[in-house]
């Protein structure tokens, strides 16, 4: 059990349902108060939709699980309001060191690019990760029941609702509901409930985590190992956290016994041989374990929402589990708002499944190769993979080539059906489906981000440098524009003539560094419509209020046709390796 | 229409067959296996291009569908 980190202990209520004689029916009910489901339900909050979450416990991760969390995990929680505490308490590091046998091969600066308010990524315990989340729902209290110890244990889903039967130590009770959204974790009970399954690898190779906390100083920086003399034939990884705990990773090979691998007496003269003799350290928390790659053919089950990794696993190399969920909460999170308010059809959630089966295939894909290259599974990729990291030692392009799991960046929709114009002459790196890219900026003469200003609604980003002419226009377009649709807001970029100034639901900042234009390729006229989980949607050379509706009816899936619920998927999945 | 060079493009194919072989002069099989890999990845990272890397990939792997020379002489005739 650590002994730097206190779980805490949520507080079980007694259900009101109980003392009612009817089913109450709630419009979303969410399974799993883990980082999914919280991250849904503040989203959710966030856009005026309250939820009820049902956890079958009643603290945070017991021991640390997830603990790298990326720039753009990091951007969708300031989003949400909890990424502060994140940051102040996370170790961010950009050093990192690759080991080959008995040498040091080459070490590697991050050196992330300049003017984004938040780091490449921190390294933070899932405790703590959870542990802000709930702080923040319980903020938001009037839109979020959390409801610690209450377990679902049965569930009806059919295509117009989902009804769930919930046992607490007072007794059980109904709830119905118009989404159930499902985050319980990788062995989901949910899933097996419903008699889906989760379709994949399972990686024949057990790994051993050694959380340990050291008495001497030690680099911040990450260290990675292949075959070291203190482990022969397998890799190890070591990594900081907060409170001076650090991260080791240590694989084990399939003939591992887990149970002999996790006893104390068994890590310590490891934990040595590969820190050095005089290194003290406390072991805090150790567990074995083997991981899987796997997706369910389809998020969506009537109404029903897989999320996390009840939805998608990867491997741990790439750090894409945490975060890679973290994006498909947000992907769902504003649709199902707008279609609970009446803003767009209920096909729109269609592209949920659709745009985060793409990401998490890329996951898979990424997280996949890394282990591939890890722990090579024929005696030609063990020479392809020592020759690699031999050459790596002098030869700059052999670096390239090394995979100890490539850092988790965020999935751009490319071919989403939500798409609009790509417009001319735009830098490629934010075409429509991309995450839009941070800034500073001045806000009424302060200091502030540009992403900051975005997301939660739909935002034209429209460059406002134009002249007085061109800015009557630009009015006489907008003003209507903008009161007919009340999910849109205004951003201009400025100076811009006083006639934009005036419209509602508009923000005016300046491009404290030239950076917007740069990394936009923004010139007067020009604009972005970015949605509400600050993706890029559309853009243009020069905007025009008819453009920007079309493509805001576009992103909200008007032209999609209507869901294809009622026909089942066919499962021409890779069975034979099904975990 | 396929971007791998496949006409002959060597500014001297007997010079580079003969460091191709003496290279591999008197080394074990193992250290054979080595050379040729690091060989590869050199070549691979000089053409750069995934495309063309794929194209000789494929010819290459056509190998697996016949057996060796040795076993089946007659069909390996030189033209």
């Amino acid at each position: 059990m650590p002994k730097t980190y206190k779980n805490p202990v949520y507080p079980y209520r007694r259900p009101p349902e109980l003392d009612l004689n009817e089913t109450r029916h709630c419009p979303v009910v969410i399974i799993g108060a883990g980082p999914s489901g919280l991250a849904a339900a503040i989203d959710l909050a966030q856009q005026g939709i309250e939820s009820v979450v049902l956890d079958d416990n009643n603290t945070v991760s017991v021991g640390s699980r997830a603990i790298c969390f990326a720039k753009r995990t990091l951007e969708i929680l300031d989003r949400l309001g909890c990424a502060q505490p994140m940051v102040d308490k996370g170790v961010t590091w950009q050093h990192g060191r690759v080991f080959f046998q008995e040498r040091e091969v080459y070490d590697f600066n991050l050196l992330p690019e300049e003017g984004h308010r938040m780091p490449a990524f921190i390294n933070l315990q899932q405790y703590y990760f959870e542990e802000y989340l709930v702080d923040r729902a319980d903020a938001l209290s009037d839109r979020i029941d959390l409801r610690w110890k209450h377990k679902v244990v049965e569930i009806d889903s059919r295509p117009e609702r989902s009804e769930v039967l919930v046992t607490t130590e007072d007794g059980d009770y109904r709830l119905t509901c118009d989404y159930l959204l499902v985050a319980d974790g990788a062995n989901s009970k949910i899933r097996d409930m419903l008699g889906l399954e989760s379709k994949g690898q399972i990686f024949q190779d057990h790994f051993l985590i050694a959380d340990v906390v050291m008495k001497a100083d030690f680099p911040t920086e990450r260290w990675f190992w292949f075959d070291p003399p203190f482990h022969p034939g397998q890799s190890v990884l070591l990594h900081k956290q907060p409170d001076n705990v650090w991260r080791i990773d240590f694989q084990l090979g399939w003939d591992a016994d887990p149970e002999e691998e996790k006893k104390e007496e068994n890590i310590r003269p490891r934990v040595q041989a590969m820190l050095g003799e005089d290194v003290e350290f406390e072991l805090e928390w150790a567990s074995v374990y083997t991981f899987r790659c796997r997706k369910m053919d389809d998020f969506i089950h009537n109404r029903v929402f897989f999320m996390g990794d009840a939805a998608h696993q990867v491997s741990p190399f790439g750090a894409r589990g945490a975060n890679g969920a973290l994006q498909s909460t947000e992907n769902l999170a504003w649709k199902l708002a707008r279609v609970l308010r009446g803003q767009a059809p209920t096909a729109l959630l269609e592209t949920y499944d659709i745009e985060r089966q793409h990401g998490a295939a890329e996951n898979i894909l990424n997280s996949t190769r890394a282990t591939d290259f890890i722990t090579p599974k024929s005696h030609i990729s063990r020479v392809f993979r020592d020759t690699t990291l031999e050459l790596a030692e002098s030869y700059p392009f052999a670096r390239s080539l090394v995979n100890s799991g490539r850092l988790s960046k965020p999935c751009r929709y490319d071919g989403s059906p939500l798409n609009g114009e790509v417009g001319e002459g735009f830098p490629l790196e934010l075409r429509p489906g991309s995450p839009a890219k941070d800034a500073p900026v001045h806000l009424a003469g302060r200091d502030a981000w540009l992403l900051n200003q975005l997301g939660d609604r739909f935002v034209l980003l429209l460059d406002g440098r134009v002249d007085s002419a061109r800015a009557e226009t630009l009015k006489s377009e907008l003003e209507p524009l903008l009161a007919r649709r009340d999910d849109l807001d205004l951003v201009t970029v400025g100076p811009t003539p006083h006639a934009l100034t005036e419209l509602p639901r508009s923000t005016q900042l300046e491009d404290a560094e030239n950076l917007i234009g740069e990394r936009y390729g923004l010139a007067a006229g020009a604009g972005y419509l970015i949605r509400p989980d600050q993706h890029v949607t559309a853009r243009w050379n020069q905007v025009t209020a008819k453009a920007v509706d079309e493509a805001l009816e576009c992103a909200l899936g008007t032209h999609l046709a209507i869901p294809r619920r009622e026909t089942p998927r066919d499962n021409q999945g890779d069975r034979h390796a099904t975990a | 229409m396929p971007r791998l060079e496949l006409d002959p493009n060597f500014t001297d194919p007997d010079a580079f067959y003969a460091a191709l072989t003496e290279v591999h002069r008197e080394r074990s099989e193992t250290q054979s296996e080595r050379i040729n890999a690091r060989l590869i990845l050199l070549l691979a990272n000089h053409v750069g291009d995934q495309q063309v890397l794929e194209e000789a990939l494929a010819i290459a792997g056509q190998a697996t569908e016949s057996t060796p020379a040795q076993d089946q002489p007659a069909q390996q005739q030189q033209r």
